[in-house]
């Protein structure tokens, strides 16, 4: 069988092949440990017992689609609270319930989604503690 | 993994049997009378927020009459309040409480013979909160629906900025963000998000004031006490009181939009 | 198919170069309108649409090229339009693809487009003009290029072709009369709160659409070896005439209804529109312009003599369609703005980059053309 254009036929496939696998090799060898997340905030300091609402592992997992449910929830149904899976019920806000603690978002939020490279527009709105003009 | 996700399935069961069995706050606000501040046990956790204001169907009764000529009071409280930017040009401008001629805002109503002092009335113009309002019916996205209380409201994390509802507005209550508001917001108040451009906003009926048992902005900055706020559907409440008492006007009422604020000279 | 774009004359070449720059330089200014936000057009709080919408709201007309030749030939096998009722289908498709792109650098957040699909909202006529328009589109794009592909290899088009094409006349008159929905369902803006709407749009649209696919044929005849034929053409310029006749008797009728009345709610718009309001003038020079072009056009139609010579057929194709997008792309969008609720009256005036970013989504919907034009012609002229 003969292959017709081989010469474009194959240049293509080595310049998909080079661009498909760049960020492989653009990143080899230079590894970049996950950052380490403060939680030495005051806030925190003087918990007693050292828990956010629910389990860490599952805020690590989950806290964007919690943040999402929370944003629904306060918009558009105007509820307000939320009951935690211990029963505990916590105000539904970003400034005021999750950054009360985790006061250092630099240190907390900002590292973590640098480091997995995600970009939140919460803050395009929402204002930051501490950082009015 | 399988411990994570049984956690989040359980709290999505709690989350959804929230639904289905209306807090309790709210059972006993109902039995309360509406439009009142109630007293509903909300845990100590959330004791910042005050006892909600919790109504039926949101109106307010505008006194034009009492309205000092030249007075920004109610305007500049909204503003601040909700971190509305001020471009400082009529093109950009974004403003949820505007302040027009009387004979503007009821050009049916008025007429050349009537007293100057009426004719030049300086009268505040809102969002309706219309009952059935077509900015609602338009919008491509549901970011702008009718709560239960009659408030019209904007979700601004999903409107896609298309105007339409711009469009349908009859009073001209909406603005678009046509650039990045934050450099231009006199004094932001961290206690409220600002808005980013390309998006559409408006008068809430200060819902975040409400939830947390506080009376619009407008309202509590009223020296002339001219704004009067409460619920349509409560007999006692001071605007079925006023508008019991009082002939009323509401803007374009012909258009059968059903707009909620009345208007007393 | 698609290989028979990339080879072409020098002059092909020269007019894709200078299609290509126009649409680089408006994605230029794209990137600085999603930069400075919208406020880098002239639209404001209270003419909060402008030039876009305009553009759109015009376009959806010119894709009613489609099924002015669809429906004489399937419909009524009027074997003079055979040749060219893939052309139409081309044009429709540039047409549609620049209303979306018009639609789409209107948004303040196109970050959230997928929002309309991800929270459907079937109560919005925006959400049913998304709906048809891209359904036009595909039907245009499936059918046309079916067809295409089966001229070229000699055999007759699939069956299933046949049921699309029909399907594609209903769907013609739909895209206008939901387009037209978006305004006259409106409370409050008098302007546009008229039943006539949806008809006004269909008829100046079976006007303006076939004027330009005159104009595109005749183009070809010119620069190609393919030509529609004579009696292609006078049937489509019969069609641009009565067309335009019904599109200025309902402008008519919208006048006599508002200045008879005497409601000023409707009036005032009008006023503005054909006579200026308090010194505002200037959309009524234009449309000025635009009724004179549209009535010479109309004369020229009308009388066989000039219809039927070719040079005289083109200038008031020309006038048909520069009438049309005063009144359309224009005139209709704006005045409905004007006065604003509260009664002040705000001038809208596009900006710079506003106008270059119009200028390049159409250069991309002629390039379009061009390109589908060109793999037309190629195919027909082989055999």
């Amino acid at each position: 069988m003969k292959l017709y254009n081989r010469g474009i036929i194959l240049a293509g496939i080595v310049i998909f092949l080079i661009a498909a696998s760049f960020p492989f090799w653009y990143g080899k060898g230079r590894a970049v440990s996950p950052p380490d997340l403060k939680l030495d905030t005051p806030a925190i300091e003087r918990l007693q017992e050292k828990l956010c609402m629910e389990p860490a592992p599952f805020m690590r997992a989950n806290h964007m689609r919690l943040l999402n449910d929370w944003r629904d929830s306060v918009v558009r149904e105007g509820k307000r609270t939320y009951t935690a899976a211990d029963g505990k019920i916590y105000e539904i806000s970003l400034t005021g319930t999750c950054l009360k603690c985790h006061s250092n978002k630099d240190q907390f939020c900002d590292r973590c989604h640098d480091y997995a490279g995600a970009k939140p527009a919460c803050w395009n709105c929402h204002i930051i503690p501490g950082e009015v003009r | 993994m399988a411990p994570t996700r049984r956690k989040f399935l359980q709290i999505a069961g709690i989350a959804a049997a929230g639904l289905v069995f209306p807090p309790l706050a709210k059972v006993l606000d109902s039995a309360q009378r509406p439009g009142t501040p109630t007293t509903a046990g909300l845990p100590p956790s959330v004791a910042n927020t005050g006892s909600p204001l919790m109504a039926k169907r949101w109106a307010m009764v505008a006194i034009a009459g009492k309205c000092p000529s030249g007075c920004k009071d109610c305007i500049d409280a909204c503003h601040r309040t909700h971190n509305v930017p001020d471009f400082g040009n009529k093109k950009d401008d974004v403003h949820w409480i505007g302040a027009e001629k009387m004979t503007h805002v009821f050009p049916a109503e008025t007429h050349p013979r009537m007293p100057e002092s009426i004719r030049d009335l300086s009268v505040p113009v809102f969002c309706n909160h219309c009952e059935n309002p077509p900015c609602v019916r338009v919008c491509p996205t549901q970011a702008t629906f009718k709560r239960a209380d009659g408030i019209v409201m904007m979700d601004y994390h999903r409107c896609i900025g298309c105007r339409f509802c711009m469009a349908a507005c009859p009073y001209g209550s909406r603005s678009m963000n046509y650039r990045d508001p934050r450099p231009f917001i006199p004094k932001t108040d961290p206690a409220f998000p600002t808005r980013t451009k390309g998006v559409v906003e408006k008068c809430n009926f200060c819902e975040e004031r409400l939830a947390q048992g506080i009376l619009p902005a407008c309202v509590t900055a009223c020296k002339e006490k001219a704004l009067v706020f409460g619920d349509l559907d409560n007999p006692g409440s001071d605007v079925r009181r006023l508008l019991n008492e009082k002939y009323s006007l509401r803007r374009r009422a012909d258009l059968g939009t059903g707009p909620q604020i009345y208007y007393i000279l | 198919m698609l290989e028979k774009a990339l080879k072409g004359s020098r002059g092909y070449g020269i007019w894709v170069a200078l299609l290509l720059l126009l649409t680089g330089i408006g994605f230029f200014f794209y990137l600085r309108q999603l930069d400075y936000g919208l406020g880098i057009t002239g639209m404001s709080r209270d003419v909060s649409w402008g030039l876009y919408i305009a553009q759109f709201t015009f376009l959806v007309g010119i894709a009613a090229s489609a099924v002015m030749l669809v429906l004489p030939y399937y419909l009524h096998d009027h074997k003079a339009f055979g040749k060219i009722t893939i052309l139409g289908e081309f044009l429709a498709v540039s047409a549609v693809i620049m209303c979306l792109t018009f639609v789409l650098v209107d948004l303040g957040r196109l970050d959230r487009a997928m929002n309309m699909i991800l929270h459907p909202s079937p109560k919005s006529i925006l959400f049913w003009d998304m709906v048809v328009l891209n359904g036009y589109l595909l039907i245009n794009i499936v059918t046309g290029w079916t067809v295409l592909e089966s001229d070229k290899q000699g055999v007759p088009p699939p069956t299933w072709v046949k049921p699309l094409i029909y399907i594609s006349i209903p769907w013609a008159i739909s895209i206008h009369t939901v387009t037209a929905f978006i305004y006259s369902g409106l409370p409050g803006r008098g302007f546009w709160l008229t039943a006539i709407m949806a008809p006004r749009f269909l008829a100046s649209a079976f006007a303006s659409g076939p004027a330009l696919l005159i104009l595109f044929c005749l183009i070809l005849k010119r620069f190609t070896r393919f030509d529609a034929g004579e009696k292609a053409i006078q049937t489509l310029a019969k069609i641009v005439a009565y067309a335009l006749a019904t599109s200025i008797f309902f402008v008519l009728v919208e006048l006599f209804t508002a200045f008879y009345s005497q409601i000023p709610s409707h009036m005032n718009h009008l006023t503005y529109l054909f006579r200026g309001l308090e010194g505002h003038n200037m959309i009524a020079n234009w449309m000025g312009v635009s009724a004179v072009t549209a009535v010479i056009a109309l004369v020229l139609l009308i009388i066989p003599r000039t219809r039927t010579r070719e040079p005289i057929l083109a200038l008031a194709c020309c006038l048909v369609f520069l009438s049309l997008w005063i009144e359309k792309g224009l005139g209709l969008v704006i005045t409905g703005f004007i006065p604003s609720p509260l009664e002040t009256i705000t001038d809208y005036i596009p900006t710079g980059p506003e106008i270059a970013i119009t200028i390049g989504v159409w250069a991309l919907g002629l390039l379009i053309v061009t390109v589908l034009y060109k793999i037309f012609v190629a195919v027909r002229t082989e055999k």
